[in-house]
């Protein structure tokens, strides 16, 4: 009998605690996928952040290191610079790399740290029950903005592709989505890509993933796969943000 | 017996550090204690090792936190403001159980303070600093020899108790000069089967994490750890007594006030005073069998403190309040003179405070 579907051997068999319709899974097999399709599973060291994501230490069957709020690209440098023939990720909500984690992340970057780092942007606080994220929309309802997110007083979404394309030290940044087949496809070739940049020793490479969470967001999982697709998307465009690693060639 | 050189302290513990196989250093600038950095700037590129100025205190206890992971030898430096900063990292190292070294070359406070020594981190260091039930291995040193002694010391401790180890220092010990003879005599190997290296596909994954759900867990989990402390507790305090002989009279000091402190003993001693100190070198755990011993012998104890009072909570409590205990201090970044101990000394013994 030929197998044509199984789940990636860098995903152990633990039940994954995410909520039904959440999108961690599926990025959580895309970072699996490449791992196993790269053969570097044996020699990588993830970091987990606080967040949704903490317990992802349970999920990957690499080994992993659990990270204090944001500080998840200073544990992976250390890492990183401590046995650098192995490959490091992060793997960060938007609570924890664009609000408490932004100097960690923009100096990883400005260092050129050679790891590889997957961004959920699901524009919300997640594990503490909804409250607003750095990334929430202009107007979007969450627990600490209840009449919508007024820029007049809590100002703007953080644009992370936008914000990291200006530092010299970022190799590769790409946003992409994970709401339809065709997306889901393109973030892999994104995820594999910033895995094959840190074995090229490319340097820093970022994937930001547009992600859903349907029950902060209040939506059905469909629903939530629409509302990336109408709302997200426009205000994150995607695409390629940086790519300086055909240059490095 | 290596040839003895002369040296600052912080460069001390920075040499020190090599000898003992530390190759990775991030640290964050603040004075007193910048010659570590710039004496690792300068030799870690030359042998192979790391020098990282991190963006921020809590970026480099972080990066030592990982390089601990991955199974390295690795320290940080700072003064206590950013000894504040690090002490989140400091609870997760142990909450982690890795082996971390940290320099505290304290300055006075609170908040900003100021940039002359003191020994106001007392209570931070020796109860852990951070949030959670946990300990740091502390040690004191009071000469540019126990800097480099220690630090070489403090790598093995956190090694052998997976657990970080505090080198608690002040503003004088790091800056001032003095001979020392620097000769790890070889660098003792730890298995770290625990450290995330990669599975290499042939092992169930490693995972370093501080996160336990399930209160019972944690409780035995915290229980584990304590058990671990007791055993540091008996077998681990260390101390200097000093003229304690036929002593009627003990002074409690340690880092650059006890040698403050040794001056004006002396000086009592020439007045017929008999008077020594037991100079504690762990701080935690707290040499408490010296200073119970002590209490059968002695009359009266005089703790010599920059700071308002915080070791001498340790002396009473090791002594069971069973005989009187003074404070001589400064604080602010001032230190105490031989003439202020001096004086000090003669209070107790005329039966005042």
């Amino acid at each position: 009998m030929t197998t044509v579907f199984q789940k990636p051997h860098a995903l152990t068999d633990a039940p994954l605690h995410y909520c039904p319709g959440c999108t961690h899974g599926i990025v959580h097999r895309l970072v699996a996928e490449a791992l196993d399709e790269l053969g570097i599973a044996g020699k990588t060291v993830g970091i987990a952040p606080v967040g949704c994501a903490v317990m992802a230490y349970n999920y990957f069957s690499c080994d992993m290191v659990e990270a204090a709020h944001g500080r998840a690209p200073a544990v992976a440098t250390g890492i990183k610079r401590a046995i650098p023939d192995n490959i490091v990720f992060t793997y960060q909500g938007d609570g924890d790399l664009a609000s408490i984690g932004t100097a960690e992340i923009v100096h990883a970057a400005a260092r050129r740290e050679n790891i590889t780092v997957v961004f959920i942007n699901n524009a919300i606080y997640g594990m503490t029950g909804g409250q607003m994220a750095p990334t929430s929309l202009p107007g979007q309802v969450t627990q600490t903005s209840p009449y919508g997110r007024d820029v007049k007083t809590v100002g703007y979404p953080v644009k992370v592709c936008e914000m990291l394309a200006q530092v010299d030290g970022a190799a590769y940044l790409e946003r992409v989505a994970v709401n339809s087949v065709k997306h889901v496809k393109a973030a892999k070739k994104a995820i594999l890509k910033a895995f094959q940049n840190q074995l090229d020793g490319k340097g820093f490479s970022l994937v930001e993933v547009l992600s859903s969470c349907p029950t902060n967001w209040g939506m059905t999982p469909q629903k939530a796969l629409a509302w990336i697709e109408s709302d997200m998307i426009p205000y994150y465009p995607l695409g390629v943000y940086k790519d300086i690693t055909k240059e490095a060639d | 017996m290596a040839d003895k050189v002369l040296m600052k302290g912080n460069e001390a513990i920075a040499e020190a550090a090599i000898q003992a196989g530390c190759r990775f250093y991030f640290g964050y600038p603040i004075t007193p204690q910048t010659e570590i950095a710039a004496y690792m700037a300068k030799r870690m590129p030359k042998i192979g090792g790391t020098f990282l100025q991190a963006e921020s205190e809590l970026a480099a206890i972080n990066m030592l936190y990982g390089a601990s992971a991955a199974g390295k030898r690795a320290m940080t430096s700072s003064s206590s403001p950013g000894i504040s900063l690090k002490t989140e990292g400091i609870s997760y190292i142990a909450g982690c159980d890795l082996p971390a070294l940290i320099v505290n070359v304290q300055r006075g406070g609170p908040g900003l303070g100021g940039i002359q020594p003191s020994q106001s981190d007392y209570f931070q260091a020796t109860r852990g600093g951070g949030h959670g039930d946990y300990h740091l291995i502390v040690l004191a040193p009071s000469s540019v020899q126990e800097m480099a002694d220690l630090t070489i010391k403090g790598f093995d401790l956190a090694d052998q108790y997976r657990m970080p180890v505090m080198i608690f220092a002040d503003g004088t010990m790091g800056q001032m000069m003095e001979p020392v003879s620097l000769d790890a005599g070889g660098v003792q190997q730890y298995d770290k089967p625990w450290a995330v290296t990669g599975t290499g596909m042939k092992r169930p994954h490693n995972i370093v994490n501080s996160l336990v759900l399930d209160p019972a867990e944690l409780e035995q989990q915290n229980f584990d750890r304590f058990a671990r402390y007791e055993k540091i507790a008996e077998q681990e305090p260390m101390w200097e007594s000093y003229r304690m002989e036929d002593a009627d009279y003990c002074v409690v000091a340690y880092g650059i006030a006890s040698r403050v402190s040794k001056n004006a003993i002396n000086e009592a001693r020439k007045q017929g005073v008999k008077v020594g100190m037991i100079r504690p070198i762990t701080l935690w755990p707290f040499p408490k069998a010296a200073l119970s011993a002590a209490a059968e012998q002695v009359r009266h104890f005089l703790c010599v403190e920059m700071s308002m009072g915080q070791m001498i909570e340790d002396v009473e409590l090791s002594i069971r309040c069973n005989k009187p205990v003074s404070l001589c201090k400064r604080v602010g970044g001032m230190i105490p003179s031989p003439a202020d101990v001096l004086s000090a000394i003669a209070s107790i013994t005329k039966g005042g405070n």
